[in-house]
């Protein structure tokens, strides 16, 4: 965890005071709605199909007990009692009353958390890794510098008003949990051939309308450096950034126009004249922000005690720990993910009560910390192994034992038409649905790894273009329909799915994915070979010979 | 429109003068671009203060040769949520040593006053009159700065660490 210290707290407050002051002056009429708009964006604010929005962030993914605890308070008195977790680590409200949403804030704001920079053309919340300093995997926990680009980028005076938004993604292990590749700017931290600690910089990947892996620009930034480099990306796209047009405005569309080379010469350039001023960071300053994050204090304990030996005889506490526990970096200790996809609920979705539950379990076996991951799950990072068999009973007891993390029916979907403005058909009952279809866990077990995101329009926010299988919903005469892609992925290996071929209505899609998940069972190679890999060999044809011929 | 400069509303000295006007001789003029880069050399000779509107979409680095003769340089926010001037200020305050008065002009509205002021602008046309008088209340509504910039309020980056960022510069 990241402690707050008596500087953040007033930042906070004077934001809220700021925020207030800005909705007063709406309602007196000093502030049209058009002025208004960018300044309530910024707090998080939305206006959706039915009501207010309050999005809410989680820097980095990290949250506490106690916060989590609050957010549960928040869905029960300001909303209708639950609260959605997005693929960018935030929290969101649907139901909030515009009357109620400063005392919302405000009960927010004294646990820390707030929804600042969670919408606006600014730097948004800086997403990681939901497995950062737990994981053996990586080099050094990415959430230090996480929270040192969340300071930078917290009411930046000079990048308030970008051309559009602006997300910054870390990963530190080679396993990409963060999808770095699809962020305005991804990075990349590992340790160079020397041993120093340093970031390959990518720019320009995002989704959207015209999505685009990132490119690097940079293959070894010294950590120390990140700042002065950001800043250098981040002038360059402001003053140059297309504003003619919204749907050219992200960083992608000017990295794409000039092309990776010319945008990495200007940045260099800008670079070279700042990269020695105020933003270098010294040892000590990256030692400061490093010293206030709170590491568990870790028993000394074996791998695989007793306790566990004796409760994997259970078959179904087997099956979710196969599933859902992961390796840590300590002995005797596991990364728990909490399945927020049970069959028949929205995707992220977690109830009041589910919130309160996963609190105390925090509590009680997690040293009070709850991660959010991009995958619309919760994860435990820090489990003492003869805890899991009591850890489980409970979760399981509150409908949070699903096993079914990384399988077909652990779907990614934004909310759809069911809530937002923007969509053009809905998400959430396709997930369902699907969700349906594969709800006997044999089954899915057998079928493997296998992502699937859903949008309800071509902003993407659920990320269709690079789930193995992409569904995306479109309108067509006024009737949903929805496009089949195949073979995007997020991860290190980063790519955008293909098309399978044209649309069709909302009543054929979940039989159409099973044919497609059919197809696979029958051509893949053998029982390790996963779905993106058979479609990375044998391409989208085989599977849309079978599929179209079936509909 | 009120011109609020080192916080106080004060009487704007400079007569904005359109590119067909003849210049008024005597007093401080403030013109376009297009007409200040083509009677550059002309304007030398001037006896009263000239001062240039640069468009945001002009790349700032283009102004260098001319500070020289400049008494006064606006930067325009066509819109509010048009932020490129702000960088346009830092650059000709950190890069190119511009320490006259840097005034933001257009849509320029009470929420951006501190934005502005951090970016290194020290004159700000308020296009509503209770905007300006609020401004003092405006640009010290945030005791805490997370980063540095130009104005020389410490940021927290260095403040937290027991230094200011002047003091570190040092």
């Amino acid at each position: 965890m990241y402690a707050y210290d008596e500087f953040d707290r007033a930042f906070l407050a004077e934001r809220v005071a700021d925020f207030r002051d800005q909705v007063a002056r709406r309602l007196s009429g000093a502030l049209n709605e058009d002025e208004f708009k960018p300044l309530r964006l910024m707090n998080g604010v939305y206006l959706q199909l039915h009501a207010y929005m309050l999005r809410i962030a989680i820097p980095y993914g990290t949250l506490s007990a106690h916060q989590l605890r609050r957010m549960a308070h928040v869905a029960r008195t300001y909303d209708r009692g639950y609260g959605h977790f997005t693929t960018r680590q935030n929290i969101q409200f649907n139901w909030i009353k515009l009357e109620e949403l400063p005392e919302a804030m405000a009960a927010l704001g004294e646990v820390g958390v707030h929804g600042i920079q969670t919408s606006g053309n600014c730097i948004r919340n800086v997403t990681t890794d939901q497995w950062a300093g737990a994981t053996p995997e990586e080099c050094d926990d990415p959430r230090i510098w996480a929270e040192i680009l969340r300071q930078y980028s917290t009411l930046h005076p000079e990048f308030t008003y970008l051309p559009r938004k602006f997300k910054i993604a870390i990963a530190a292990s080679p396993h990409d949990r963060a999808a770095i590749k699809v962020h305005d700017v991804g990075l990349r931290l590992h340790r160079n051939a020397a041993g120093e600690l340093g970031f390959e910089v990518l720019v320009g990947g995002g989704l959207g309308r015209t999505p685009f892996v990132g490119k690097s620009i940079r293959a070894f930034l010294p950590a120390r450096e990140l700042l002065s480099y950001i800043e250098a990306i981040m002038r360059v796209y402001n003053q140059y950034g297309r504003r003619d047009n919204i749907y050219k405005a992200r960083i992608k569309i000017l990295v794409h126009e000039i092309g990776a080379e010319a945008f990495a010469k200007a940045v260099e350039a800008e670079w070279e004249a700042i990269r020695e001023g105020a933003l270098h960071l010294s040892d000590e300053m990256i030692a400061e922000i490093r010293g206030r994050f709170i590491y568990p204090a870790y028993e000394t304990l074996e791998d695989r005690p007793a306790e566990l030996v004796e409760a994997l005889k259970d078959e179904r506490f087997a099956t979710w720990f196969a599933n859902s526990v992961h390796a840590h970096k300590v002995p005797g200790y596991s990364i728990v993910t909490i399945s927020l996809k049970p069959v028949g609920a929205p995707p992220g979705d977690a109830t009041a009560d589910q919130m309160d539950v996963i609190a105390d379990l925090a509590d009680a076996y997690g040293f009070h910390e709850v991660r959010v991951g991009h995958e619309q799950n919760l994860c435990l990072p820090n489990i003492a192994q003869k805890d899991l068999p009591a850890l489980w009973a409970a979760l399981d007891a509150a409908g949070l034992a699903t096993p079914n993390v990384n399988h077909i029916s652990d779907i990614i979907a934004c909310p759809g038409l069911d809530y937002c403005a923007l969509a053009n058909a809905r998400a959430i009952p396709v997930a369902q649905e699907i969700a349906k279809r594969f709800a006997d866990l044999d089954r899915s077990r057998g079928i493997g790894r296998l992502h699937v995101n859903i949008s309800g329009c071509i902003n993407a926010c659920g990320h269709h273009h690079v789930g193995h299988i992409g569904i995306l919903g479109v309108e067509k005469n006024g009737q949903e329909f929805y496009q089949i892609t195949l073979g995007g992925r997020a991860d290190e290996q980063a790519q955008l799915g293909t098309l399978l071929g044209p649309a069709v209505p909302y009543e054929q899609v979940p039989g159409l994915i099973e044919d497609v998940v059919d197809t696979y069972m029958e051509l893949r190679a053998g029982p390790q070979e996963l779905f993106i890999d058979t479609v990375a060999r044998l391409g989208v044809e085989p599977f849309k010979e079978r599929v179209y011929a079936a509909h | 429109m009120p011109l609020i400069e080192n916080g106080h509303i004060v009487e704007d000295k400079y007569v904005r003068v359109s590119d067909e006007d003849a210049l008024p001789e005597g007093v401080p003029v403030l013109v376009g671009v297009d007409r200040f880069l083509k009677e550059a050399e002309a304007l030398k000779g001037r006896q009263a203060p000239v001062g240039v509107i640069w468009p945001n979409n002009r790349p700032i680095a283009e102004i260098a040769p001319y500070l020289g003769q400049l008494s006064l340089i606006a930067l325009n926010f066509p819109i509010f949520r048009d932020g490129r001037a702000y960088s346009q200020a830092r650059l000709l305050r950190e890069r190119l040593g511009w320490t006259g008065p840097l005034r933001a002009i257009g849509n320029v509205l009470r929420d951006q006053f501190l934005l502005m002021q951090r970016s290194g602008f020290d004159q700000i046309e308020a296009v509503k009159e209770a905007d300006a008088e609020a401004f003092d209340e405006a640009v010290h509504r945030y005791t805490v700065f997370y980063q540095p910039a130009t104005d020389e309020r410490p940021s927290l980056l260095r403040q937290r660490l027991g230094r200011t960022l002047t003091g570190a510069a040092r």
